[in-house]
């Protein structure tokens, strides 16, 4: 039982990402129906937002402290984050210890823009035409934001840590009425999930309960009709194309901790979200949710030994095999609308 | 002449001397001098261009032909890489039923694959393919380690069994070759201050391209071809007049798989190691990169994109900022240094960066490649020879 809970628990935090990213990706399918093979190079940034907030945040000029001498007597040189010099040293000490998180401020107005300059710049001339010329030209664009982080940051990956309080471990099992030291979870992927929870349910709050979301939605069941009302639907999508760069790009912050940033992470999640997306049903909202969970735990359960024991190779696989089946037997996903690009 | 038209003999021949003199025109630079950097006239990376040219023409058949976009194909040339190194470690290290082996195993492959993946169209098809790619992949270097030799690569040992070769003399592993002819084995030409090498290896999958060019020729004309263009433009249209797609799409499937096969099998043959990343689904995105930036759905647009590709990865990739500082000196040292920073990002280790530019610009703009490049250019002398000629007759000629 405990073991069970483990994996599930395991399986959630990369099932947060897996829907994150998946969500950005229907969000601009269904509104634009644009195949966005740039995504994961917008988690990807996000990620590196982190990256430059924290770098920003010690940056420092060297000071010489008379009180103190090093080992040869002479005063030393100590190097003083200028965030100190704005905020006092504790505050300071804290907000650069808080740099993910207040990373998540300092990105969305960045992916947003993003968002917005790429769809006006570059997608916006791609609607009419097929869907394979929709990849290539954003498989493209992936390529060229993926070299220019590299030119920047580099090809290694960047420790990025997560706030001091939430580093370590906990014993879950022991909460919740286990023997002790059997289901150990480490404090941020519960972090992280509850984000991801906090992002999806923020998204489907938007276009549930505000004007402008159903809007989008009744855009997104019929584009014509809406335009015919006299309402301008593309502004509208383009919003919601950098408000998708910014779900993904959010969850890139909050990932950084997790996995050190490198220039090709948004090419590793960007074919697994593509995945996700096809089984939870392209244009459907709560299937990408669903399935990115789904599979995220999916995916823990089947590296278990007692799994592999009996099919080795089974974790490295389990995603696509589930994939290859639900799109041979369903092929409009598990929660899409029939009709949807169904052939 | 061997049952094609006047232009694409044309094409053929073309084809055929570049490939033959390719040390040549390859090698245009003295060696030593500042220039022989860009020289690429080097067995290596001749066999990977007309390796890759194959590679891409296979893929052309496919994707060009019937817009069938797979993401997966690299998954075919890393299972020709493996068949043809096994060939080598049990039978013979002659090259000759390696490569049959490769095509055979990756054409069973692609026929597996394609029948369950071409159940979908669009989008989907990619998705399927890429999965399909990604899960061999996963296999091989994981669970497969016995047969692929996991994360070190399938190599060849000294105790493999070789039937029909006997057992090896001397202490060293033998090499691939061709009834004794060894794939690796050179001559060098030195006419003054330029050297020519011409390798076996490179004359060998040389051939073996312009046969399968050759082929692609033939296929792109047959009333097969016709048939794949026609799923292309309308595939709706093609079943209400009662014809079904799919076997046609099978086959354009397992031909390029088999290319692919084919190519893999030549790379196992110029260095005997086969590696899982070369199914990466990375691999696979570069077919696609090359077969777009030369041309998709011309005869001859793959084989320059092939080209054009791995030479800027082998070229210029080698630039660093030292040369760059030794082209620029002329410039004022302020200016040089400027000029310098600007270009650097987009050479060396930044190539990739141009190539995603280059190849984005090619998506916008030019359609259909590097072939569509050269025909507007050459559409634009030809309209002023007539433009010459229209003056004297005072004929008007319609707007376009």
């Amino acid at each position: 039982m405990d073991a069970i809970i483990l994996q599930i628990l395991n399986g959630l935090d990369k099932g947060s990402a897996y829907a994150l990213i998946a969500l950005g990706l229907t969000l601009i399918f269904g509104t634009l129906g644009v195949v966005n093979f740039a995504h994961g190079a917008l988690f990807m940034i996000g990620a590196f937002c982190a990256v430059t907030l924290s770098r920003i945040l010690t940056w420092s000029h060297t000071i010489i402290d008379e009180t103190k001498t090093d080992f040869l007597g002479n005063p030393l040189k100590v190097d003083v984050p200028y965030v100190y010099g704005l905020f006092g040293q504790s505050t300071g000490e804290a907000i650069i210890d808080w740099a993910v998180p207040l990373s998540i401020l300092f990105s969305i107005p960045i992916m947003l823009f993003i968002g917005y300059a790429m769809e006006r710049g570059l997608i916006k001339h791609f609607y009419k035409r097929p869907h394979a010329d929709q990849i290539l030209v954003t498989f493209g664009l992936a390529i060229v934001l993926q070299e220019i982080i590299k030119y920047f940051y580099g090809a290694n990956p960047i420790p990025t840590p997560a706030p001091e309080v939430f580093t370590g471990s906990f014993d879950f099992g022991a909460m919740v009425g286990f023997e002790a030291n059997q289901i150990i979870y480490p404090y941020w992927r519960l972090v992280y999930f509850g984000f991801a929870a906090v992002i999806i349910g923020a998204v489907f709050a938007f276009l549930q309960f505000t004007t402008f979301g159903m809007v989008v939605r009744a855009g997104m069941a019929d584009r014509e009709t809406v335009g015919l009302l006299g309402i301008n639907i593309d502004k509208r999508f383009t919003i919601m194309f950098g408000i998708a760069a910014a779900v993904a790009g959010v969850a890139g912050v909050m990932y950084a901790p997790i996995n050190s940033p490198n220039y090709h992470m948004g090419m590793d999640f960007l074919v697994l979200s593509f995945v996700v997306v096809v089984v939870g049903g392209m244009g459907s909202l709560p299937g990408a949710v669903l399935a990115g969970f789904l599979l995220g735990v999916l995916e823990s359960f089947a590296s278990m030994s007692a799994v592999i024991d009996l099919l080795p190779g089974i974790n490295q696989i389990i995603i696509y095999l589930v994939a290859i089946i639900i799109l041979l037997t369903r092929p409009r996903g598990l929660m899409g609308r029939k009709g949807v690009m169904e052939d | 002449m061997l049952g094609l038209e006047k232009k694409d003999i044309r094409i053929l021949l073309i084809v055929a001397v570049l490939t033959l003199f390719a040390p040549f025109i390859l090698n245009p630079f003295p060696a030593g001098s500042g220039m022989a950097q860009f020289n690429a006239g080097y067995p290596d990376l001749m066999q990977r261009f007309v390796i890759f040219g194959i590679f891409a023409i296979g893929f052309n058949i496919l994707f060009g032909l019937t817009g069938y976009l797979s993401f997966g194909h690299a998954a075919f040339l890393g299972i020709g890489s493996y068949s043809a190194v096994w060939m080598f470690k049990l039978l013979s290290m002659n090259v000759l039923p390696a490569i049959a082996l490769a095509v055979i195993t990756s054409g069973l492959f692609a026929l597996l694959i394609g029948y369950i993946s071409l159940r979908r169209s669009g989008i989907y098809f990619s998705i399927l393919t890429l999965a399909f790619a990604q899960m061999t992949y996963a296999l091989a270097y994981s669970v497969l380690t016995p047969i692929t030799g996991g994360e070190t690569g399938l190599q060849l040992a000294l105790d493999d069994p070789r039937v029909l070769d006997g057992a090896s003399a001397g202490s060293n592993i033998p090499v691939p070759g061709i009834f004794g002819l060894e794939m690796r084995s050179n001559a060098q030409l030195e006419m003054g201050d330029w050297v020519f090498n011409m390798s076996a290896g490179y004359y060998f999958s040389g051939i073996i391209m312009l046969l399968a060019f050759y082929l692609s020729i033939r296929i792109f004309r047959s009333p097969f071809g016709m048939m794949l263009r026609a799923i292309k433009s309308n595939q709706q249209r093609l079943n209400y007049t009662g014809l079904n797609a799919r076997p046609y799409t099978l086959a354009a499937f397992v031909i390029s798989g088999m290319y692919a096969g084919l190519a893999g099998g030549l790379m196992a043959a110029m260095d005997p190691l086969a590696g899982a990343e070369r199914m990466f689904w990375t691999a696979s995105g570069e077919v696609v990169l090359m077969t777009i930036l030369g041309g998709v759905g011309t005869l001859i647009g793959p084989v320059l994109g092939a080209g054009l590709i791995k030479y800027m990865e082998n070229i210029l990739s080698k630039i660093n900022s030292d040369i760059l500082h030794t082209w620029f000196a002329f410039l004022p040292d302020g200016l040089e240094d400027f000029v310098v920073s600007m270009v650097y990002p987009f050479i060396g280790k930044g190539w990739h960066l141009t190539l995603g530019l280059m190849f984005m610009a090619v998506v916008i703009f030019l359609p259909g490649g590097l072939v569509e490049a050269g025909q507007r250019i050459a559409r634009i002398f030809k309209r002023k020879k007539t433009d010459d000629t229209s003056k004297k007759s005072t004929s008007t000629e319609p707007a376009e």
